[in-house]
């Protein structure tokens, strides 16, 4: 995908061409934004490109801001108690449009209890409350980095 | 109120005091911390007294209790006459469930309601809406038409027992079905008491439930404010709601402030809609947040009763006493309990409520424990529940009047809160009001840079939660937790689509078309349509739908 865009900058490093870009995304109908937009601004203070795509997205909207803004990663905030249907159908979106390498992490009120079924089905790390902010930022810079 | 030479003289002496004993204790011991402030992050001096009151004026500042300005307390005898109103907010999975917890909680001593829908109702989506999929049951209580609402209130009498509502884009259709269970119990209009939050203008600003935007929203509230006036005397139209800002992450001030001008915005929006003052006024409540800084939070409520009362009179000139008074719920703050240790949590609600009793609330939620982990457990709600009691019962606080009225340092936090807040308040006067404000995102944006500023306090260890970043535990213990089951969503589903079937659908269309033509004509009151159509079975999100089309819908503008 990232291909098409260049043209014979073959000698320019690949990586590190771009800043990892992320979407920050509010799946659902809850309206909690407040643990989503501290995670997205220091994201972009951390050097991250921060894409948040506002309140009360359907799956399929986030999935096609993902693709639209080419992200590396997403970031969902979840606090209705409808992430075991949010997540598995985010990441079933996904795969159907080849984007199965994007990573996807999230938090919210999430029961422990839950969190393994979710990992398995595919999400790659889900934060609870009382994580600290920085915990989040230097995960995201060790783990995910700009898409090919 | 002080003698001004006497005064002097505690100036006098709390300078001496600060060099010759203060300063070189700390010489020898340091204070704790490099600066004190409250959760707020407002910086709170060392000791408070007389000195700074020179000008205050007990009459003017404080009278009596039940009297203006009613910083004391709007009833002339509080607690003693009668308690507030134990309201637990209660609502999940299907109306049967929420109808036992509701019969539950009264048998346990609870006063009154207080019904917590789930997110599609909020939003005014039906339970079959694809909007709606993994979210039925999950927050709060399924509602989308009579039948659900027939059930959620069956075996409760509606003259007798008053409901809140948290509901606020599809107020007026909700507050329409609920008049038409009441009708069915063949209680009069006139009986029925109760609360709608019908507050959107912070839902604009934090909570985020909303469904049009801003002018039609208040179109709408302007037709209640008129409709109670005429037909539902006893019912509180809007509960003016700070709860949610505060928890979006505001300071306790931008909690008052924003709040306020909210109820300047209401009050202004009645009057331009041509109703007198005092025919609405006096149904206006608010609801306000209790956070962890006790006197903090005491000197906001105390604050907020003296600055609406004269906002009340000499703003908006209303002549009836009623219109001055600031009723108002109170709130356990949700967003300082911990999954960290969880039993903590009682505590913290403890302290929270006692802020909320001290400060005079009319009605009060205590949160349980779990709930940063999942909706309450009936254990859980009822050591809530407890928790007030104790509080009303047996700490003697409930005694006497504003016990903390005089002390020097609530009666200079009272007067800095309103200070500050009024000067938030001509702000957004400066903007053209509130409507104008929320549209350049100014509150939404002092909020959020309130929310990161403490969350990074929080994160360098500044601000100091047990369990949390200070007294950690290696071994937590589980307590347990509510879940919703999954069959919820299918059968309520399928009620829904089996009421649209078994309605006469004549009817109901005509009901949706009068609704639709109502909407386009400003000079007609939308509620007795909504009234019909819900005594019809339309569901609630036919009725959104409808109104979609025609006044549009409000999309996130996703700052951050």
């Amino acid at each position: 995908m990232a291909t098409a865009k260049g043209k014979g900058l073959a000698a320019a490093p690949k990586k590190a061409a771009r800043k990892v870009r992320i979407l920050v995304g509010k799946p659902g109908l809850d309206g909690h934004d407040r643990g989503a937009k501290i995670i997205a601004r220091a994201l972009r203070d951390a050097g991250v490109e921060v894409i948040y795509t506002g309140l009360h997205q359907t799956p399929e909207m986030i999935v096609s801001a993902a693709a639209q803004e080419d992200v590396d990663g997403i970031g969902l905030s979840i606090l209705s108690g409808a992430h075991n249907y949010l997540f598995p159908r985010i990441i079933e979106l996904l795969r159907e449009k080849k984007m199965g390498d994007v990573v996807l992490f999230g938090g919210g009120i999430i029961p422990d209890e839950d969190i393994p079924k979710l990992m398995k089905k595919g999400v790659d790390r889900v934060f609870t409350p009382g994580t600290p902010i920085q915990e989040i930022v230097d995960y995201v810079n060790q783990r995910i980095q700009p898409r090919k | 109120m002080y003698d001004r030479k006497k005064l002097a003289g505690i100036a006098t002496g709390r300078k001496e005091w600060q060099d010759e004993a203060l300063a070189p204790s700390l010489r020898k011991s340091p204070e704790r911390l490099r600066r004190f402030s409250t959760v707020s992050d407002a910086e709170i001096g060392v000791l408070y007294t007389p000195d700074p009151l020179s000008n205050f004026d007990y009459a003017e500042d404080l009278g009596y209790p039940g009297q203006y300005p009613y910083t004391r307390g709007v009833q002339p005898s509080m607690y003693r006459g009668r308690l507030w109103t134990m309201r637990q907010f209660a609502g999940f999975g299907s109306a049967e469930d929420t109808n036992a917890r509701f019969k539950f909680l009264l048998s346990q001593g609870q006063t009154g309601l207080s019904t917590a829908f789930h997110f599609p109702t909020l939003m005014g989506y039906d339970s079959d809406s694809p909007r709606a999929r993994g979210e039925v049951g999950m927050c709060g209580v399924a509602v989308d038409s009579l039948k659900d609402m027939e059930i959620l209130f069956d075996g409760i009498p509606l003259e007798k027992v008053t409901t809140s509502m948290t509901i606020n884009g599809p107020a007026a259709m909700i507050f329409a079905m609920y008049l038409a269970v009441a009708e069915k119990q063949g209680v009069p209009f006139q009986k029925v008491g109760g609360t709608i939050q019908n507050d959107i203008l912070k839902e604009y600003i934090a909570q985020h439930s909303w469904i049009f935007p801003p002018e039609p929203s208040m179109r709408i509230i302007t037709d209640i404010l008129g409709y109670c006036a005429d037909y539902v005397p006893r019912w509180n139209t809007i509960s003016i709601s700070g709860y949610h800002i505060r928890e979006a992450g505001s300071t306790a001030v931008q909690e008052l402030a924003f709040t306020i001008a909210d109820g300047i915005a209401y009050v202004q929006a009645g009057i331009d809609a041509g109703i007198p003052v005092d025919r609405f006024a006096p149904r206006l409540s608010y609801f306000f947040n209790a956070h962890m800084d006790f006197f903090e939070e005491i000197a906001k409520y105390r604050a907020a009763r003296r600055m609406w009362a004269r906002i009340m009179r000499e703003r908006f000139h209303a002549k009836d006493e009623n219109s001055w008074k600031l009723r108002f719920h109170t709130q356990t703050a949700g967003c300082t309990l911990t999954a960290q240790q969880p039993v903590n949590n009682v505590v913290r609600v403890a302290l929270q409520a006692l802020s909320g009793v001290l400060g005079g609330t009319q009605s009060l939620h205590t949160n349980s424990m779990d709930e940063t982990m999942a909706l309450p457990t009936e254990q859980a709600v009822t050591v809530a529940l407890r928790t007030q009691q104790i509080i009303a019962e047996e700490s003697g606080v409930a005694n006497t009047i504003d016990p903390l009225g005089g002390s020097f340092f609530v009666e200079q936090l009272t007067n800095e809160m309103e200070e500050k807040a009024m000067e938030y308040i001509r702000k957004i006067d400066e903007m053209g009001g509130m409507v104008a404000a929320i549209k350049a995102g100014y509150p939404q944006r002092e909020v959020a840079d309130a929310a990161f500023h403490f969350q990074r306090l929080v994160d360098a260890g500044e601000k100091r939660i047990v369990g949390l970043n200070a007294y950690r535990s290696v071994e937590e213990t589980p307590i347990p937790l509510l879940k919703i089951d999954d069959r919820v969503e299918k059968q309520q589903v399928a009620r829904t689509k089996e009421v649209r079937r078994k309605r006469n659908s004549k009817r109901a269309q005509a009901c949706l078309s009068a609704l639709k033509e109502g909407s386009l004509d400003p000079k007609v009151n939308l509620m007795p349509l909504l009234v019909d159509a819900a005594r019809e079975y339309v569901t609630l999100g036919e009725m959104c739908d409808t109104l979609r089309e025609t006044m549009g819908v409000y999309t996130d503008p996703a700052m951050f």
